[in-house]
């Protein structure tokens, strides 16, 4: 186990070095002088802060010089300087980074329970009204937009209904502490979370439910229910478990679109997050902190990534370490 | 052409799915022909609401532009970058796909190395770096979204092409002194033709929501009237007039809702073996 997540970890470190990689040239690709796209101004930032930019980066050496030193600069976990707020990159990202986690974590959790038990639920209700109504609403959140969701989550619960906050991470101002404060956060991450989670949780449903039907077929499954286990026992035990494995091949997969998806989130509901983050830099142009941030999100997907691949490890006892 | 017009219609949902697609497309097509005048164009009061004149059905904005005729411009932008990024992401995914699968070997590992990178790289992300360096606009928009959208094209090929590639017709194919190219032009490609379509289609209705995500950030072309620019306009005024983002949003909604249910339709239809099985 401890070789096969060391070559995961490995494989890791060399995709977030070809992403740096590829950052360089982004840069590079700009239209416009490469000090002013990572200063962030195009154009009319501060002269001394330019020159010092391309002293730094050797803008004037060959370009596999100036490789060498932005990407040795981003392994020693050197983001670069946010002109426009006046902050290095990684330190910003660092204050935000908790605001994230707690959101895409929560919303994985609901997204995974509540898809794999309502896929669960649909499987063992095949074709009766229970099963059509849980298909169609994963249908229906499949193919809804994100922020939209987002929006009209505020609009219901928070403007018409008064029920929860749909703006921020704790109430401004009321400087809770302890547990009222927790209280209060987990207030404000109900909404988004929740949304975050449902379009989500519409996939794994979908999986979920497929998979069990397909599982359900098999052999062993005849030969369970030939023994005269009760069905409960042989969805749960035998269907159940068999079927989980390609949800968490997916969810792994998912990852990726999480993070993204909590970019479009952190924007609607003003959570402080690096989505929400990544949306200043949009506006105000500050490319640096865009791509800082774009390392970080992706470093946080290939932890997912290994997290899903070591589950699937414990979970699938066929699967050898050694292979 | 008869059996796969009879196994498509025996699903309901792509049935439902194909009716709303088709009003989508003639509202796209006879857009500009109702609604001449620019979308842009400030018409009367804003925050007129919706049902309550008859000139604006689906009352104004903030500008006092026509919601509706925003509506109906914006159906064209999003169904034409849904089908040209698709096609973009298939004219990468394909020819990658094919020569991992058709060669084997270290080309296919470094290929399928280049689209694991793409894979493991978070897709949203990476089409709101490119569209922000490159400057929003609508090449930059088409090209963002082929490139984080092509990944799956090339693995599915590549599974395609592999288990074509030991097929006897092949086999007589390299036998007989057929290129390499010909082989995979002729030979190859044409049997893949199914499962491509029923991915093209699904990733048509991702490449709208995509689109529409990018221009509710504010990455969309300036020029161009789209549903998630819309929405985006109208979230600052949400508790003042909640319909300018309700209405664009809903036509998104149904509009991948329709793509996706054709989709499941198309694979039933052009996959009759593997069809039921999920069911």
């Amino acid at each position: 186990m401890l070789r096969f997540i060391s070559g995961r970890l490995l494989k890791a470190v060399v995709i977030l070095i070809c992403i740096t990689v590829l950052n360089f040239f982004l840069i590079h690709a700009a239209p416009g002088d490469p000090a002013a796209v990572m200063a962030g101004e195009a154009g009319d930032a501060d002269p001394a802060f330019l020159q010092q930019l391309r002293e730094r980066f050797g803008l004037d050496k060959p370009l596999y010089v100036q490789l060498w030193i932005y990407v040795s600069s981003v392994v020693q976990l050197d983001l670069g300087y946010s002109y426009r707020q006046q902050l290095p990159v990684l330190q910003l990202i660092g204050e935000r980074l908790p605001a994230t986690l707690l959101l895409s974590l929560s919303a994985f959790v609901i997204s995974l329970g509540l898809g794999v038990a309502a896929g669960a639920f649909a499987s063992a209700r095949q074709g009766k009204w229970a099963d059509t109504i849980i298909s169609l609403v994963a249908l229906i959140f499949y193919a809804t937009p994100l922020f939209w969701l987002a929006l009209m989550g505020v609009l219901l619960f928070s403007v018409q209904l008064g029920w929860l906050p749909g703006f921020g991470y704790e109430t401004v101002g009321a400087n809770y502490t302890g547990l009222a404060r927790a209280l209060d956060i987990f207030l404000h991450l109900i909404l988004p979370a929740m949304t975050l989670g449902l379009f989500f949780m519409a996939v794994y449903a979908r999986m979920t439910r497929a998979s069990m039907l397909e599982v359900g077929r098999l052999d062993f499954v005849k030969t369970a229910k030939a023994k005269g286990l009760r069905p409960g026992v042989i969805q749960h035990r035998h269907v159940l478990r068999n079927a989980l494995l390609p949800v968490v091949t997916l969810a792994g997969l998912q990852a990726g679109q999480l993070v993204g998806g909590a970019v479009l989130i952190e924007t609607v509901f003003a959570w402080p997050g690096i989505g929400r983050l990544m949306f200043d830099a949009l506006s105000q142009r500050d490319y640096n902190l865009l791509l800082g941030v774009f390392v970080v999100s992706a470093a946080m997907v290939l932890l997912f990534n290994l997290i899903t691949d070591v589950l699937y490890r414990l979970v699938d006892p066929r699967i050898k370490v050694a292979s | 052409m008869k059996d796969f017009w009879k196994r498509f219609s025996q699903n309901r949902g792509a049935v439902v799915g194909l009716v709303i697609l088709l009003l989508v497309v003639v509202l796209s097509i006879v857009a500009p022909f109702i609604y001449t005048k620019s979308p842009w164009a400030m018409v009367q009061r804003p925050f007129i609401p919706p049902f309550t004149m008859d000139a604006f059905v689906l009352g104004t904005d903030p500008m006092g532009r026509d919601l509706a005729a925003g509506l109906a411009h914006g159906a064209r932008v999003s169904l034409l970058v849904g089908l040209v990024s698709t096609v973009v992401s298939l004219l990468i995914g394909i020819p990658i796909g094919a020569i991992a699968g058709y060669f084997g070997g270290w080309v296919d590992d470094l290929l399928m190395r280049f689209t694991e990178f793409f894979q493991s790289v978070p897709s949203f992300a990476l089409a709101v770096v490119l569209v922000a360096i490159f400057q929003p606009s609508i090449y930059s928009i088409v090209i963002s979204i082929a490139v984080v959208s092509w990944p799956p094209v090339a693995r599915l090929l590549r599974g395609e092409v592999m288990s074509l590639r030991s097929r006897e017709f092949v086999e007589a194919a390299v036998l007989s002194g057929q290129t390499h190219s010909t082989i995979i032009w002729r030979q190859i490609l044409p049997n893949t033709l199914s499962p491509i379509i029923v991915l093209a289609s699904m990733m048509v209705a991702a490449a709208i929501l995509i689109e529409s995500s990018l221009s509710f950030l504010g990455l969309g072309d300036r020029n161009i009237m789209s549903w998630g620019y819309i929405i985006g306009a109208g979230r600052t005024v949400i508790r003042q007039a909640w319909w300018v983002s309700f209405f664009p949003g809903l036509a998104i909604l149904l509009t991948v809702l329709a793509l996706n249910l054709v989709g499941e339709g198309l694979n039933d239809a052009l996959n009759p073996r593997l069809a039921r099985k999920g069911r």
